[in-house]
């Protein structure tokens, strides 16, 4: 009885790459007063075609989570956002990507104060091997944000609380930073993010390796941090899409399928692909 | 259908026919284990056969005998001019007051003959020996004192019972006569056997009492100094650029594939560019560490180039994903992250090749650093010769003596690899440990 109920349930890749692409995306793409506005995005990674003509704004102090079926291309279009793609060789980005109107891809753009401005937490933690101060004292060092070494302390412990780990590491900021668990390692991270004051902060899957106590803190981070940032998600999990942001966008083999207020991609989609995602048919 | 359920076994059956090829494996497993350790066993005991081999010949090369002598120091004879400068006392008679001081133990032997057979119980060296303490010791003059000085090494071969007294006359190096001499200094408990001084502070000599690794060990120093500073930076700089910043291409490609080749290139080769290019070409000295360092830079930079991309590609991208993602440049993120995660790998990798360049011998045949050099080198630009070279040389010497030096400047060049290599493991476990 149950392989029957499975088998109908599980579509084949080719059941589901006969269903119709939209034309265009469905959804509101436009918000007032949009921080990242991307337009006619598409990406190749040598003949690959990768991010198939996507535009999308994202607007300021406001939570964006991607979600999609593996290999959808949300990580990509996430990379192309601090222009992180730019460290694969055979990777050619076209299209604009504004930010506080200015085109990234502009070749006077200078690629280092671009990721000053939008910081980058990656899926798996990766602290530095190095003190838990170092960790976050090395991005405003190296630009330049300290005049002294008490405004760097200053920035270092205002990062850390604002991270949520001040409380847990004041004793032991001279500790290898490769020494704290997952969970803190991740909020490290996050806060050696925001310890370069950046506008935007891009999580690409913050919590995948991460137990749910951890996640919950993460996403609570998440949550705190949303006043003043922009912050855009990939993520994995559908729950926690509906419980930390605004807007989700919803990527299928590299197109975007369909974007909205979060209430409504999860209660009322407008495409049978991505009620089929959410309702876990496929991914 | 009824095809694969053919085909599967039952759960019973298929344990069945597993316990049948268990022993089968257990067999190969244990005929493996067997042929490893005794693969293993093999080097170990060729490797006691070296060391043993080697040690039971070089130990005695550490030492020879002395010959204490009362001599007087007669500030006429020796210092004429009274000025106790180097030029004043090179006018004085040093090798007389050595001779005059034997001739007394000897009990003043008569005639041309004798007197001769009693000077050449002594090394040649000597007056200079004599010479050397009377400058460092200034205040002596006058008084008589009581010295060491090596025995001619004949005298220590038959000392050292490699030439029998059975033997007649005519067959050995040593006369009846120069027999009775030492039997005589003998008597007086003048000879002494002692860890030679000239091995250590002594250079390059036909006499093999006075030979030494000195000149040749500060000459490995110059050159391995020259070798360091060339090699280093220009193979690290490059692991870099290829292994970060180069875009993969054709050319690249190229350039990858003769790096690799070039770490196979006989040594030799590297010392015939060097007699080509640096001393035909460039008109450098021959014989000079400077042009020795160059030509081992180039042999070891390969070795370099190939243990650095392997230490950097070993650093995890996420390092250089984080650097990159708070806003650090290319450059910056290969200085305060890659490099210093690679170093381990780098410098072990370098003082490998150090070892390497260290031992060798063939290219720098080539540049002429094997010419007999007695002076100590004193720079890079100096004439200078290499341990490697200078065992090279003595093993080619017929004096029985020389033999036991060979043996014993391969133990001190063996114990220069193994601190070299000793040293690699310890940094590299001391900077790996600190993360």
């Amino acid at each position: 009885m149950e392989i029957v109920m499975s088998n109908s349930m599980v579509e084949t890749a080719s059941q589901i790459e006969r269903r119709v692409m939209p034309d265009k995306t469905l959804g509101q793409i436009v918000v007032d007063n949009p921080r990242v506005s991307a337009r006619n995005v598409d990406v190749f990674y040598g003949d690959k075609h990768a991010i198939d003509d996507i535009s999308l704004d994202i607007g300021a102090s406001q939570v964006i989570s991607f979600i999609g079926p593996s290999g959808c291309g949300k990580s990509t279009f996430l990379r192309c956002l601090n222009r992180m793609n730019d460290t694969i060789d055979k990777c050619r980005v076209e299209g604009e990507i504004n930010i506080d109107g200015r085109n990234i891809y502009d070749p006077l753009i200078d690629v280092v104060s671009l990721r000053a401005r939008v910081g980058m937490v990656f899926q798996k933690a990766n602290p530095f091997p190095k003190s838990i101060f170092d960790n976050i004292a090395y991005g405003p060092t190296i630009h330049g944000l300290a005049s002294s070494k008490v405004e760097l302390e200053q920035i270092v412990e205002t990062s850390l609380q604002r991270a949520g780990l001040w409380e847990e590491v004041k004793d032991r900021l001279d500790q290898p930073g490769t020494g704290l668990s997952g969970g803190q390692q991740q909020r490290l991270c996050i806060a050696r993010t925001i310890a370069v004051s950046p506008e935007v902060i891009l999580m690409d899957e913050p919590c995948s390796a991460l137990d749910p106590i951890a996640t919950a803190k993460v996403e609570e981070l998440i949550h705190e941090l949303r006043e003043q940032y922009t912050i855009v998600i990939v993520t994995h999990s559908m729950q926690q899409a509906a419980r930390v942001s605004d807007r989700t966008a919803y990527f299928h083999l590299g197109k975007l399928v369909e974007v909205g207020d979060t209430k409504q991609v999860f209660t009322n989609p407008k495409h049978e692909l991505t009620q089929d995602y959410i309702t876990g048919r496929f991914g | 259908m009824t095809d694969q359920s053919t085909k599967n076994l039952s759960p019973r059956q298929a344990s069945e026919r597993v316990a049948l090829t268990i022993k089968a494996r257990k067999r190969k497993e244990s005929q493996f284990l067997f042929i490893g350790q005794s693969a293993v066993a093999v080097a170990i005991g060729f490797l006691i056969l070296l060391f043993a081999g080697i040690l039971s010949k070089g130990i005695p090369g550490f030492f020879q005998h002395y010959v204490t002598l009362e001599v007087q120091l007669d500030a006429a004879k020796l210092d004429p001019t009274g000025q106790m400068t180097i030029e004043s006392l090179s006018q004085g008679d040093f090798d007389g007051a050595v001779r005059d001081s034997l001739y007394l133990a000897l009990g003043n032997p008569e005639g041309r003959k004798a007197k001769r057979d009693a000077r050449k119980l002594i090394s040649s060296g000597s007056s200079q020996r004599l010479m050397t303490y009377v400058l460092n010791h200034p205040q002596q003059m006058g008084s008589t004192v009581a010295m060491k000085f090596a025995v001619d090494d004949d005298v220590d071969s038959f000392l050292r019972g490699f030439i029998s007294r059975e033997t007649s006359e005519a067959d050995r190096r040593i006369s009846d006569l120069q027999i009775s001499y030492i039997d005589i200094l003998d008597a007086q408990n003048r000879l002494s056997y002692e860890i030679s001084d000239y091995l250590f502070f002594g250079s390059a000599s036909r006499d093999a009492e006075m030979a030494g690794i000195f000149g040749a060990l500060i000459g490995s120093l110059f050159t391995l100094l020259v070798c360091i500073i060339l090699a280093f930076p220009l193979g690290v700089g490059t692991a870099v650029y290829l292994e970060e910043m180069a875009p993969k291409n054709r050319l690249t490609e190229i350039i990858e594939i003769n790096i690799n080749n070039l770490a196979a290139v006989p040594s030799v080769v590297y010392g015939i560019m060097g007699l080509a290019i640096f001393i035909s070409v460039f008109g450098m000295p021959r014989s000079i560490p400077l042009v020795g360092g160059i030509v081992l830079a180039l042999m070891t930079l390969p070795t370099i180039i190939i243990s650095s991309r392997a230490a950097i590609r070993a650093v995890p991208p996420s390092i250089r994903d984080a650097a990159l993602g708070i806003g650090a440049s290319k450059i910056q993120t290969i200085v305060h992250h890659v490099l210093p995660l690679a170093m381990p790998g780098i410098l072990t990798g370098t003082i490998i090749g150090m070892a390497q360049a260290l031992g060798e011998t063939a290219p720098l045949l080539m540049i002429g650093m094997v010419a007999f050099i007695v002076d100590v080198p004193t720079g890079v630009t100096d004439p200078g010769t290499v341990l490697p070279v200078q065992i090279f040389m003595w093993a080619d010497f017929a004096e029985r003596m020389f033999v036991q030096k060979t043996s014993a400047a391969i133990i001190i060049l063996l114990a220069f690899l193994v601190s070299m290599n000793g040293a690699a493991i310890f940094l590299r476990k001391k900077l790996e440990r600190r993360w």
